[in-house]
């Protein structure tokens, strides 16, 4: 398995002699690159999942289609995850009284940026990257989610092209709370499964 | 070319072990899991990190139970595997073609 993703001046330093070579050549103009990021990341956070997972539990039929094709769904609540250089595909899960999702990618750290903002250092370690698909009721734990044992736990390895996010349980004693104070309960740990809401 | 495999296929995991890149978690191959579910069509990660185009293929939700890969464990692990990484469960893999008993 590869290191650290981030902190690596070899790394960084190989980076800048790459984007150097691009533009003396001429294939991406001085700072363009820079630019693409910064609007890429602009846009994204945890803001934006917590709305999807709020307008799920208000709304069955919302639900119905995040879970069944999220990126259409999603754009009802004008969000997109064509924000990037192609459009990724989302797949949405959601937690049930007896199923309980978590998301990790072990090959590297593919996360949605679009819906979660930049991700935590945790998410990118080897130790939870490694452990939480062996163990993930051990490493939940150890994140203060004890879960109870008739509880399924489903871990989704983002290996390939699409990204995940999950939707948590509505917590009780929420009923006459509004779509948006819904949404302000909603975590960026609970959108990834290693917390519940 | 259509789709080789469709949700409720059991699938093994190739048991190949390349130098280049490739988008088959270690922890996931030679194992027999079910697909779940059809993740769209992209071309093969293992030739795009070799510099290569890469034919479109199907890209599927695998879901294994974790003793399965692991030896022990009541979860389970759902990854998404380009086709190329499959075959059929019933498919012996090299090697392992017994004679007859």
């Amino acid at each position: 398995m590869s290191g650290q993703h981030h902190g690596s001046s070899a790394i960084s330093e190989r980076v800048r002699h790459v984007e150097a070579l691009l533009e003396a050549r001429g294939l991406v103009d001085a700072g363009e690159i820079d630019r693409r990021i910064d609007e890429f990341l602009a846009g994204g956070s945890p803001a934006n999942g917590a709305r999807i997972a709020a307008r799920a539990w208000v709304d069955d039929g919302f639900r119905d289609r995040l879970l069944t094709d999220a990126n259409a769904a999603i754009r009802e609540v004008g969000l997109t995850m064509a924000g990037g250089l192609q459009e990724q595909r989302l797949k949405v899960v959601a937690n049930t009284e007896q199923e309980h999702n978590v998301v990790v990618c072990t090959l590297c750290s593919c996360y949605p940026i679009a819906l979660l903002g930049p991700s935590p250092a945790w998410y990118k370690s080897e130790a939870y990257r490694s452990r939480v698909v062996r163990d993930p009721r051990g490493v939940l734990a150890e994140f203060g989610l004890e879960l109870p044992a008739d509880v399924r736990i489903s871990v989704w390895d983002a290996s390939a092209e699409s990204r995940y996010v999950v939707v948590p349980r509505r917590p009780e004693g929420t009923d006459g709370m509004s779509e948006e104070q819904l949404a302000a309960l909603v975590t960026r740990k609970g959108l990834i499964g290693t917390a519940a809401v | 070319m259509p789709d080789r495999f469709a949700p409720g296929d059991a699938v093994r995991t190739s048991t190949a072990d390349p130098v280049w890149h490739t988008r088959l978690p270690r922890y996931a191959r030679g194992a027999v899991g079910q697909v779940v579910e059809l993740a769209g069509h992209h071309p093969l990660a293992d030739d795009r990190a070799r510099g290569r185009a890469g034919t479109r293929q199907a890209v599927y939700h695998v879901r294994f139970a974790a003793a399965d890969l692991f030896g022990d464990g009541d979860h389970a692990v759902t990854v998404e595997l380009w086709e190329d990484y499959l075959e059929p469960a019933d498919h012996q893999p090299p090697g392992q073609q017994g004679g007859t008993p």
